[in-house]
């Protein structure tokens, strides 16, 4: 009975990737090459102040000393970082330099998106900060928010209008000396967006920052920036995409987020960035630090992650759980197919007293791909009572893929009380043809599959987002049977 | 329309060897038809040829289905066109609630005969209408698809599906296997309620006793991969009594 089976998942064919198109937008692209006079461009470009530059030029000299790290279960083919631009605006420059306007193609590659970026279009009750390349182009609904005392903006912006702020939280929570990606990010980072949210404040919508890469040839490294004040609240979302090229593309990024006493933060991600094509060419790095500081007590930080594009993804959304009773979360479904490869998770560092942390890991594999969690559990001396319940579960479609599992605990308490539980399932061809008898064909039947499997992580995010993941999760898996 | 089914000296291969060698069948609309036979004789193999199964190689031969070329379709298409198989060993699908996998197959179906969706409200007092004729548990529609059920509940979630999917050709693979008395009752009762003068079984078994509750009007006994007797619902009495030797003897491989 089992002879098919090889059949049945055997055709690698191409995926629709549908955001895969190049826009035709003048693009103001600086010379590829990475150097200390690159990084003062790029500061003066943006008009910073020289507390700012000197953020930046300390990062680069840390960064020159370091070798990029080779842990992880990921073959990177070498990175020429000479190879890359790394600043490229799409923005039209008018006489006055304070008047930038918007060319109307960048507005219908947003449109194209779905993410119109005209108010009265927009979808509901969002905001939006829309980041092509290495510039934010537009935020809405910037103003209604502005009345709560809620600021969300492009990091550029943050920088000049409230540099207080951000220098008093920026590097404070992934510090430039991080790891090989942060120092690289912290020296050239380009745009972001910046969220505060005032004591007492409850964001009355959700936020989202859209990345689009679009110049070829370029790298993204934006920064993100969230400080959730005392007695807040804030869901945001970001989601990214890229066309489809041969050469690969790197996006470097760094989120800090910090939260306060008694707040909440619920960052989602759709990251659906351009997985190269079936015979594993082309498709972005995706390299990735996230980190939030509970600093405050009975703070709550929440990661769901859908991770379905990418050549490469390499990340752990992490939680500094310092505040007593402070609470982490991270909810992650990554899906590879074809050949890109996936080493993902999370870290829970347990500081404070009475913490908690949950991780629910959704693995999907298919293809010739490779997925990875991996995952730190790690509980202080001093942190009393500390609670972390981990979940990894991996789902194979076929015989080709791989899904590992490589779980952490580090832990100095006695009083910890730690759970992890693993499984290990795949889809089979007698499952498969059990659908079909029912009339159901064999890619609805995967997508119905993994949707269930996922489900759990999909219900977190917010309910449009859900939707279109489970769309994301069906298409992508597309072709991956034949 | 004479014949609902007409199999004509079908021979089909798994792993390069011919199991079904020559097999000659017809089944008219309301007929009941019981294929006995001993382990190894091709009865499942029949059965999943007839559904589709990607593992078989239909080698020589062909089947008239609704005056369609049966072996042309894919494997979902047979089963919107009435063909419905009850699994031997129905298979287990975690995290696919059995509301959404009875969902999609019925609207897989409506859409193939070019009807509209059915509507959340309809579908569900489907589900509790069909649900009481084989009496299935509501907490058993809710759970994941067979995840968790005992032999019994497979085989009555299995005539459940068959009752939603109301096909014109029901095979049923040893759905006595496994049963209790009591089971086997209920199991048979639905599938006895599920029957009418356009539709036709097509009972796989070894064993007469599911006969006493599903009355077949033939019953075809299957050996070595071809139909060598075919008579009334007496044969089936008389294998029970004698066994199978003297049909292997009458026989020689």
């Amino acid at each position: 009975m089992k002879k098919n089976s090889n059949n049945i998942f055997r055709k690698i064919a191409d995926k629709a990737y549908e955001y895969g198109f190049v826009s035709n937008i003048k693009t103001d692209i600086i010379d590829r090459g990475l150097n200390e006079s690159v990084i003062r461009l790029i500061s003066q470009k943006k008009n910073e102040p020289e507390w700012m530059l000197e953020f930046r030029l300390q990062a680069y000299k840390y960064w020159e000393t370091l070798e990029m790290p080779t842990w992880p279960h990921l073959n990177i083919p070498p990175i020429d970082y000479q190879a890359i631009s790394y600043y490229a605006d799409p923005l039209k420059k008018n006489k006055e330099k304070q008047n930038r306007e918007i060319d109307p193609e960048l507005m219908k590659t947003f449109d194209k998106l779905g993410i119109p970026l005209e108010e009265r279009l927009a979808l509901s009750n969002t905001a939006v900060d829309a980041v092509m390349d290495s510039v934010s182009v537009k935020t809405t609904f910037k103003e209604e928010l502005k009345e709560k005392g809620i600021i969300f903006c492009s990091m550029s912006e943050a920088i000049q209008e409230y540099p207080d702020l951000v220098r008093k939280y920026i590097g404070s929570v992934v510090n430039y000396r991080d790891n090989f990606f942060a120092a690289l990010n912290s020296a050239v980072f380009s745009d972001g967006s910046f969220v505060y949210i005032p004591k007492g404040v409850r964001c009355p919508m959700e936020l989202s920052t859209y990345f689009r890469i679009n110049a070829a040839n370029t790298g993204q490294f934006e920064r993100t920036l969230i400080v959730a004040d005392d007695n807040s609240y804030v869901s945001y979302l970001e989601g990214c995409t890229a066309p489809m090229r041969d050469e690969n593309q790197l996006h470097a990024a760094i989120v800090e987020i910090v939260v306060c006493d008694n707040a909440e933060v619920k960052y989602s991600t759709v990251q659906n960035w351009y997985p190269g094509d079936a015979q594993g060419r082309g498709g972005v790095y995706n390299f990735v630090t996230k980190r939030g500081d509970c600093r405050g007590i009975n703070s709550k930080l929440s990661w769901t992650q859908v991770e379905t594009g990418s050549a490469i993804t390499w990340k752990y959304p992490g939680c500094i759980l310092r505040g007593d009773n402070s609470q982490g979360e991270f909810y992650s479904v990554a899906l590879t197919n074809n050949f890109q490869q996936a080493d993902t998770g999370t870290k829970m560092i347990h500081l404070g007293r009475n913490t908690r942390s949950t991780i629910i890991s959704k693995g999907i594999s298919a293809g010739k791909s490779r997925n990875s969690y991996r995952g730190l559990v790690r509980v202080s001396k001093d942190a009393v009572n500390a609670r972390n319940y981990s979940q990894c579960d991996s789902l194979l479609l076929g015989d080709k893929c791989g899904a590992h599992t490589f779980p952490y605990m580090d832990i100095h308490n006695d009083s910890a009380i730690i759970e992890h539980e693993a499984t290990t399932s795949k889809i089979s061809e007698d499952q498969l043809f059990y659908c079909s008898q029912r009339g159901i064909a064999t890619e609805e039947a995967i997508g119905l599959i993994v949707n269930g499997y996922a489900k759990e992580v999909l219900n977190k995010l917010p309910m449009e987002f859900a939707i279109e993941a489970q769309k994301l999760l069906s298409v992508s898996l597309e072709g991956s049977v034949g | 329309m004479d014949n609902l089914i007409e199999i004509k000296n079908l021979h089909a291969t798994i792993d390069g060897k011919e199991i079904l060698k020559g097999i000659n069948l017809t089944i008219k609309p309301g007929e009941v038809h019981a294929i006995m036979g001993p382990n190894g004789s091709g009865k499942s193999t029949l059965s999943n040829v007839l559904v589709g199964h990607p593992a078989y190689t239909v080698t020589e031969g062909e089947v008239i289905y609704k005056g369609k070329n049966l072996l042309d379709m894919p494997a979902e298409q047979r089963s919107h066109e009435g063909i419905f198989l009850s699994f031997q060993y129905p298979v287990e699908i975690a995290g696919v609630s059995m509301t959404n996998f009875m969902r999609a197959a019925i609207n897989a179906k409506r859409e193939y005969h070019g009807e509209p969706t059915m509507s959340a409200g309809d579908f569900l007092k489907m589900m509790r209408e069909k649900r009481a004729l084989v009496n299935l548990d509501s907490k058993l529609a809710n759970r994941s698809v067979n995840e968790g059920f005992s032999g019994g509940e497979k085989k009555r979630n299995e005539i459940f599906q068959m009752a939603m999917l109301e096909p014109t050709l029901s095979i049923l693979d040893e759905t006595d296997s496994g049963l209790d008395i009591d089971a086997l009752r209920i199991v048979a009762e639905g599938v006895n309620k599920l029957k009418n003068e356009n539709t036709s079984t097509l009972v796989i078994t070894h064993y007469q006793r599911l006969l006493d509750y599903i009355k077949p009007d033939i019953v075809h006994v299957l050996y070595n991969g071809q139909i060598v007797k075919t008579a009334g619902p007496e044969l089936a009495l008389e294998l029970e009594e004698r066994g199978y030797d003297w049909i292997k003897n009458e026989n020689p491989a």
